[in-house]
């Protein structure tokens, strides 16, 4: 498979009030094209930044940004503004969590994608008119031609969602950031939201990054699951071999920590006692240390290097499930 | 969905709470009356956990808050440990919400941002006249150890410095300090992340066992309800499909609005794909119904018969209820 996307030993850091943060810590992560890959975490674990940031979109003097992007061999880090912005749509695209506040609320919907049709692709604002209903009917909106002159909040959450993924296909992206895509969404809509995602970069041979918290979203839409915890990828497997061969105890816990239908009724469910890192201290030891069941005194001196199984199983802990 | 009917109550001497035939309206933009709730009709015995599931606009949330009258309703009783609330007025109804008491989804906002969580959870004894000072306090380091807090490091802290699962505890605390009969949760973890939604669930057990409470949890997601369940309820555009337990729910669904909904939930398993009967479409507007059964325009079963008549909850057996004319094997 080729290279599409590259992020080499990637450290964002923010300028706080509380000093240095650092929410994401040296992440490598490479990205074939048409592969679906997953960034799975709990609130603070970088996995958001993590996307931002590679899509070029947090910049300006309080970001401090080490390492490396590239797409398609291209260094994203070094752009200036008007440079990253060409990139934008036609290479890569982003889909975020709450369409309401991504959409323009003062402008229909029809004249929201001329900005990528028309300035972007330079068509004739006609074609643009029928481009987009095209792409509507692309992503399964119930009646195009209505929904074109309608403004956002006259439409429901999942609705918005298909509105949002259709302009974000418009130029024909080669990799699609989908950042928490159906978390806002109800579990029907949110089937129908996975349902679409998955034939798109099908029919479009695009990559696709989704960044959820939820395991069970990922689970039957990627190759590929990176498991990201304090701003550091801790397990990076194929989908199957994650689950099957899952090596951080942290990844187990989340697991265990999911409601799922099949799980025997009026059993407790295994929570995860503690909090993450501080992600303004240094780290001297395993994130999950603290937290963990297996710890020992190693687990909480030293730093665990990301270590890899043999077959691209990579893992960030000193005593995996199932040994080395 | 839909259906009407009170099949489902149980003759128990007294319930901790009986709703029958509860009807809330809203006004829509037009002057016309839109039903929100449209006849529902349930009853929780005493330590019993009832969960409401049901899509975005299906009435839950609604149904929870005409039951604690925070709305007014239009028709219908509500009797909470043998009073009927909905005819109560002013100082009346006042006396009787001590029994009563609720949880929100957002716990962030639902704290007074100026207040110190000692006193946020003090309040209500202070408001009711609970106990000397002294014995507030306790009251209050008792609360807060229960819910997994330490009363020494969170007291005089103000709820921004916590995180949403941490709020979310303040709240439970909050909630109990009245010592009421029936909780109210509407949707409480589901602003949380996966990992801390089941600290919160595993908190509502243990505070349910030891307070001897009675839950109402409202949630749209049916997997996180299957697991703390006894009895689960399925809305849809304000009517009552389907009540069951929740292993009849998850292993065989006898709505197809259930099923659907059940064959929604993501799998956390990538060899099992593609189980899914997913359903299309979105639920139809509530201020113009579909005739007969409400579900009936996106149902796979439906006929002409479930256009023409309101299907009634019918017994099942075993404690399980369905308003289906056709319903699955």
């Amino acid at each position: 498979m080729s290279r599409l996307f590259e992020i080499e030993n990637l450290e964002i850091t923010f300028d706080t009030a509380r000093g240095p943060l650092t929410a994401v810590r040296g992440v490598s992560l490479v990205i074939n094209k048409g592969e679906s890959i997953g960034i799975v975490g709990e609130s603070g674990s970088g996995k958001t930044v993590m996307s931002r940031a590679s899509m070029g979109l947090l910049r300006g003097r309080r970001v401090k940004r080490t390492g490396s992007v590239k797409l398609e061999g291209q260094e994203l880090l070094t752009l200036n503004n008007d440079e990253i912005r060409g990139l934008w749509g036609t290479k890569m695209a982003m889909i975020f969590q709450d369409p309401m506040t991504a959409l323009n609320p003062v402008r229909r919907v029809g004249s929201q994608f001329n900005e990528s049709l028309v300035k972007r692709l330079g068509m004739s604002k006609e074609d643009a008119s029928k481009r987009t209903i095209e792409l509507l009917t692309l992503v399964r909106m119930p009646e195009p031609e209505k929904v074109i002159a309608k403004f956002p909040h006259q439409l429901s959450g999942g609705m918005r969602q298909r509105v949002m993924i259709a302009m974000a296909i418009a130029c024909n992206p080669s990799l699609l950031f989908a950042d928490e895509p159906t978390t806002a969404l109800d579990v029907t809509v949110q089937a129908q939201v996975l349902e679409l995602l998955g034939d798109l970069r099908e029919k479009l041979n695009m990559a696709m990054v989704i960044v959820t918290h939820d395991l069970g979203v990922v689970a039957g839409y990627t190759d590929r699951i990176a498991v990201m915890y304090g701003g550091e990828i801790v397990e990076l497997a194929t989908t199957p071999d994650l689950f099957a061969n899952t090596k951080m105890p942290y990844t187990q816990a989340l697991m265990e920590s999911i409601p799922r239908l099949d799980r025997k009724i009026g059993d407790r469910l295994p929570a995860i006692g503690g909090t993450p890192p501080d992600p303004t201290l240094a780290r001297t030891s395993c994130g999950f240390a603290d937290r963990c069941t297996f710890a020992t005194d190693k687990c909480r001196t030293e730093h665990p290097p990301l270590t890899d199984a043999g077959n691209g199983h990579m893992y960030r802990c000193f005593f995996p499930l199932g040994g080395k | 969905m839909a259906g009407s009917g009170k099949a489902h109550l149980r003759n128990t001497a007294d319930p901790v709470l009986r709703v029958e035939d509860l009807v809330v309206e809203y006004g829509a933009a037009n002057g016309e009356k839109v039903q929100a709730v449209s006849g529902v009709s349930l009853d929780i015995i005493a330590g019993e956990t009832l969960s409401v599931v049901g899509e975005s606009g299906c009435g839950k949330s609604t149904l929870a808050k005409g039951i604690l009258q925070l709305i007014a309703t239009a028709s219908g009783s509500v009797v909470i440990n043998g009073q009927e609330i909905t005819k109560l007025k002013g100082n009346e109804l006042r006396e009787a919400r001590p029994n009563m008491q609720m949880i929100f989804q957002d716990s962030i906002s639902s704290l007074d941002p100026h207040m110190k969580v000692s006193a946020l959870i003090e309040q209500p004894l202070k408001v009711w006249n609970r106990g000397t000072e002294a014995e507030r306090k306790a009251k209050v380091n008792d609360l807060l150890q229960s819910v997994g807090l330490d009363p020494e490091v969170v007291s005089q802290r103000k709820p921004t410095e916590f995180s949403g699962g941490q709020c979310q505890r303040i709240s439970i605390a909050r909630a109990l300090a009245l010592e009421p009969k029936l909780l109210v949760c509407d949707e409480p973890v589901s602003s949380l992340d996966v990992s801390i939604q089941a600290q919160i669930l595993n908190i509502l057990q243990d505070m349910k066992e030891r307070y001897g409470l009675s839950l109402l949890f409202i949630s749209h997601d049916l997997s996180v309800v299957r697991t703390i369940s006894d009895r689960i309820v399925v809305m849809y555009l304000g009517k009552i499909c389907e009540v069951a337990t929740p292993a009849t729910l998850s292993e065989k669904p006898r709505h197809h609005y259930t099923h659907a909904l059940v064959s929604s939930v993501p799998i956390p398993d990538p060899t099992k794909k593609n189980r899914r009967a997913v359903l299309q479409g979105e639920p139809p507007s509530s201020t113009n119904p579909p005739s007969g059964c409400r579900f009936r325009t996106r149902c796979p079963a439906a006929t002409e018969l479930c256009a023409n008549e309101e299907p009634q909850l019918r017994d099942m057996g075993g404690g399980d209820f369905v308003a289906c004319h056709h319903p699955r094997a």
